[in-house]
């Protein structure tokens, strides 16, 4: 197959690559960069595992092409911790809530929440419920993923 | 003098899994790795006339190709697992079973048996080439009839699924206690129902999946799995490919969920661990979520006869179940969710006559093995179902025969009067249930709420409240392993034979841990999920790792602590009972400056001329200990639904959920606590939502996330928690199981509570799950009785 060359920004850094067009985003970039924080749980864009950002939107990445993601701002999981090594608030509030066990869906859901509440800093239980309701999880039965939501957008407020 | 044990500590866990730093199978990667895809059968029952793979193999990219006749003669049939098996004798004495042995080929050889069984391998570059190459296999069937249906299973001249056996009755068993038969004739009624629940599938977040690699020079195959039961892959490995144990190691590194169906082993983790021998190369395979549905083993699919004999007053005398477990084409675990069904049916109640038979019925669908539960679900659906049919047709509330049957706490120990699973008697260690009941009705406020009731029902709103209870054995043995260590550095390191899914091992029993040695939970380090570091381990399955494992890691802990204390004293030249510790440091307690720290301690404790380790003992310090529990442990639960049901779409809205829950001595309330939350969950999922489909040909119609629902943050609310803590009599910390608990209760507790919303109309749910379309057409046919005109 012709690979395709695409350029896009993936977590601050430029990448350019020449790639399959049949390449998916997840698997490109899972196996192509090594970010393997993004995880692949149904490939059918239900389970919200493969959650990434693409230009600020939660986007799944496993119905998306790489070539697709030509010239597109591209954040995984791992862009989330800040330099000193220190977790973001919502990665923060999620292990002080217990808002996940096996943690396989966890970076979905920090992807999908950390794009909502740049947009919405005080969320209802609603509003919460209603945001992740893209996002299976198979441990936690949600709610402790609720009150971390909560948490993460008090700190962010105060 | 536990510090840390009861504590809800943050998990160790959590910074590698949150930043996207864990390592999860599908992670791994090595140089020269190839990819490895299966082709799996399309039928449900065929004659294999032949597999053409030249096209296949002609593509670029491609390394191999393997098919059943490939591997006849070199990798024996997977058959079903001895060390879940085994009966002991006095158990087989009472329960009298016949036990046919069963297998399927790791790649099938001459026929199939249901969709999804693997038939061929491919190997290449990537997934990508190695599905285009599965694509390109053509293989030739001769269909067979098909049976799916477990009763047309058992009709005479049925299809054979496992062609050597002369029917397919895998097993049967017989329990019973007192005399059923006769508390038929005594009581002044008798209640029939059949009850049934479904075949689900657990869908852990991360499918399955396997790499492994091969090295020459030591002649060792490392396998990574993503398994509950990493000893038992090992053992299986070694048995299937003609190895030794030492020449296997296997390691399950984070694994994203299992619940039951990861455990056991699949015959992807013996075809992937040959094929890295036989290319001499690492292979990996990971599982689509297709192949999930269809192969990843399915469970529950039970249905019950019962027959109930009970008074006027709600006294229930007895009951007379007979049971079929549609197992699929293969029985993998034996009587395992059989007899935990038989030996769990009357949970809290006390029914002095009980008789129960199970027939475990082969058919042409995936094989069945334990979930979540483990038989406890199907039979807790079944007794409270019981509880609320006799309580309706006496116009009682479910309540008054709760409390006319329930074991009281003056009772116990209880003993039920037949035997579990591991040949002990049944007995319960501890536990209230009545006072759990009494927690939980407050917690709802019950009183109140039924009087709500009446005047939301009169405006048309249907609301409706339901109760279900369980006694859960747990803590199941053998055995489980702990070897504690303190390194050179006077680090503390403990390995663990079961390893986590999710459950924070690697946080509890470092808790339990940092008690004995008087150090905190940060300055131990736990290390799980690998062969190579212990000789035995069991796994993590049936609510037993904080049970077994913890308390070998306590036992084990203990122990070095003794020895620590000894060397200690030998350094100081005091007796050690003159010692103390604390942060890493022995001391002589009438003069804390006189002192030896961990790391001292354990150089002293090096062989060699100055080793400090007293004659007889052996230098070093480190500990194993081997956990073996006398008999499983009783965990138990209330739990409570309201629900309100829309007549006309026959949607139920769960309006609250509540839970009183006695897991003993629990380590960690804030992971007890999640594990009740998702267990729960799972639950709902079951109750509501969950159903494997297949149609008569023994094509599945639930294979992907589109027609088999999992429930989302939008139908799980958050459960209303309280707590009992009865310790267990069977362990040094009083452990009691949590790990299924919140699984068990919820198709109970809101069936009942959905019938109870649509009093007075009669409508019965005995089976599962409620969806809108089943439940609309329950009241349609409901409806109808009610307005229909008895002529004559």
């Amino acid at each position: 197959m012709e690979g395709i060359k695409i350029h896009l920004k993936v977590n601050g850094q430029d990448i350019s690559r020449e790639v399959d067009p049949r390449l998916l985003l997840s698997d490109f970039i899972r196996e192509n960069l090594l970010l393997t924080g993004t995880h692949i749980g149904c490939e059918h864009g239900v389970c919200g595992a493969c959650t990434i950002q693409v230009n600020g939107d939660p986007v799944r990445s496993c119905l998306m092409l790489a070539v697709q993601a030509d010239g597109c701002e591209v954040k995984t999981v791992e862009s989330l911790i800040q330099e000193n090594g220190e977790l973001s608030h919502l990665q923060q509030a999620f292990s002080d809530n217990h808002a996940l066990q096996c943690g396989f869906c966890t970076p979905g859901f920090l992807m999908t929440l950390s794009s909502f509440l740049e947009e919405n800093s005080n969320p209802s239980e609603e509003e919460i419920r209603k945001c992740i309701s893209g996002n299976l999880c198979r441990c936690t039965g949600y709610s402790n993923i609720i009150k971390a939501v909560k948490q993460a957008a008090q700190t962010v407020s105060n | 003098m536990t510090k840390y044990v009861g504590q809800s500590i943050k998990r160790k866990e959590d910074y590698r899994l949150v930043t996207g730093t864990g390592q999860f199978v599908g992670d791994i990667r090595m140089a020269n790795m190839v990819e490895a895809v299966f082709v799996r059968s399309t039928h449900a029952h065929a004659t294999i006339i032949g597999i053409d793979i030249s096209e296949a193999q002609a593509l670029e990219g491609v390394h191999a190709i393997l098919t059943g006749k490939d591997i006849d003669g070199k990798i024996k049939p997977l058959v079903q697992f001895e060390s879940h098996c085994a009966l002991p004798p006095n158990l087989v004495e009472a329960i009298n079973p016949t036990i046919h042995f069963c297998y399927e080929d790791v790649l099938a050889k001459n026929k199939v048996m249901y969709v999804g069984q693997p038939i061929a391998v491919v190997v290449a570059e990537n997934r990508y080439v190695a599905e285009d190459a599965a694509d390109l296999i053509k293989v030739k069937y001769e269909t067979l009839p098909v049976v799916v249906d477990p009763f047309k299973s058992l009709e005479k001249g049925a299809p054979l699924i496992q062609e050597h056996l002369q029917s397919n009755i895998q097993s049967n068993f017989h329990v019973t206690t007192g005399n059923a038969v006769q508390s038929l004739k005594d009581a002044n009624h008798i209640l029939k129902a059949r009850i049934k629940t479904p075949r689900v599938s657990s869908n852990p977040l991360e499918t399955r999946g396997v790499v492994s690699t091969y090295e020459n020079r030591t002649n060792q195959l490392h396998v990574y799995s993503s398994t509950q039961l990493p000893f038992e892959i090992r053992t299986y490995i070694a048995r299937s490919l003609d190895l030794v144990e030492q020449q296997i190691r296997v390691t399950a590194p984070d694994v994203g969920g299992g619940f039951g169906p990861k455990g056991g082993v699949h015959p992807e983790e013996i075809m992937v661990p040959y094929l890295s021998k036989l290319m001499n190369r690492p292979v990996k395979w990971i599982e689509d979520r297709l192949e999930h549905m269809t192969s990843a083993r399915h469970s529950r699919d039970q249905i019950h006869d019962v027959e109930v004999a009970y008074n006027r007053d709600g006294t229930i005398l007895g009951i007379k179940d007979h049971f079929i477990i549609d197992s699929g084409a293969v029985n993998y675990f034996g009587l395992t969710c059989a007899y935990n069904s038989a030996y769990h049916l009357r949970g809290a109640y006390k029914i002095p006559n009980y008789d129960s038979t199970c027939q475990i019925v082969l058919t042409n669908k995936t094989p069945n093995v334990p979930f979540r539960g483990a038989g406890r679900p199907e039979v807790v659906f079944v007794m409270d179902r019981i509880i609320d049919m006799v309580a309706r047709k006496l116009k009682m509330d479910p309540v008054e025969v709760m409390r006319k049957n329930m074991i009281q706490a003056e009772d116990m120990p209880y003993d039920q009067g037949i035997l579990v699973k591991d040949g002990a008697q049944l007995i319960y260690d501890s536990g209230d249930y009545p006072a759990a009941l009494d927690q939980g009705l407050k917690m709802v406020d019950y009183e109140g709420f039924r009087e709500q009731q009446k005047k939301w029902k009169k405006q048309g709103k249907l609301v409706g409240v339901g109760i279900s209870t369980y006694v859960e054995g747990t803590g199941a043995g053998p055995f489980e392993s702990a070897y504690v260590t303190i390194d050179g550095s006077g680090q503390v390191v403990a390995y663990l034979g079961a390893s986590p899914q999710g459950q924070g091992h690697e946080t509890v029993f470092s808790q339990i841990c940092a008690d004995e040695l008087m150090l905190s939970p940060n300055e131990i380090t736990i290390r799980v999920g690998d062969t190579a570091n212990l000789a035995f381990g069991a796994g993590t399955y049936a609510s037993r790792s904080a049970v077994n494992a913890g308390s070998a890691i306590q036992i084990a802990s203990a122990k070095l602590r003794e020895k620590v204390l000894v060397v200690a004293a030998a350094m100081l030249e005091v007796k050690s009972s003159d010692l103390q510790m604390e942060n890493g440091k022995a001391f002589v307690k009438t003069q804390p400056e006189k002192c030896v720290t961990y790391k001292e301690i354990a150089e002293a404790a090096r062989p060699g001329n100055r080793c400090k380790v007293p004659a007889g003992m052996e230098p070093g310090l480190q500990v194993t200990h081997y956990f073996v529990p006398p008999t499983v442990t009783f965990s138990s639960s209330v739990h409570i639904a309201m629900v309100e049901v829309d007549k006309k779409t026959g949607f139920v809205e769960l309006k609250g959920y509540s839970v009183v829950h006695d897991a003993g001595k629990v380590i960690n309330p804030m992971i007890v606590d999640g594990q009740v939350q998702g267990g729960i969950a799972q639950g709902i999922g079951a109750a509501l939502y969950e159903e494997i489909v297949y149609d008569e040909k023994g094509q599945l119609l639930t294979g992907s996330y589109m027609d088999y629902l999992l429930p989302t943050s939008m139908e799980i609310p958050t459960v209303e928690k309280s707590h009992q803590e009865f310790l267990s009599t069977r362990n040094p910390l009083g452990i009691k199981g949590v790990g299924e608990g919140g699984a068990i209760s919820p198709p109970a507790a809101i069936a009942n509570a959905v019938v109870d919303a649509l009093d007075p109309l009669e409508i019965m749910i005995n089976l599962l799950p409620i969806s809108p379309s089943k439940l609309r057409n329950w009241i349609k046919e409901a409806e109808r009785k009610q307005y229909k005109i008895e002529v004559g």
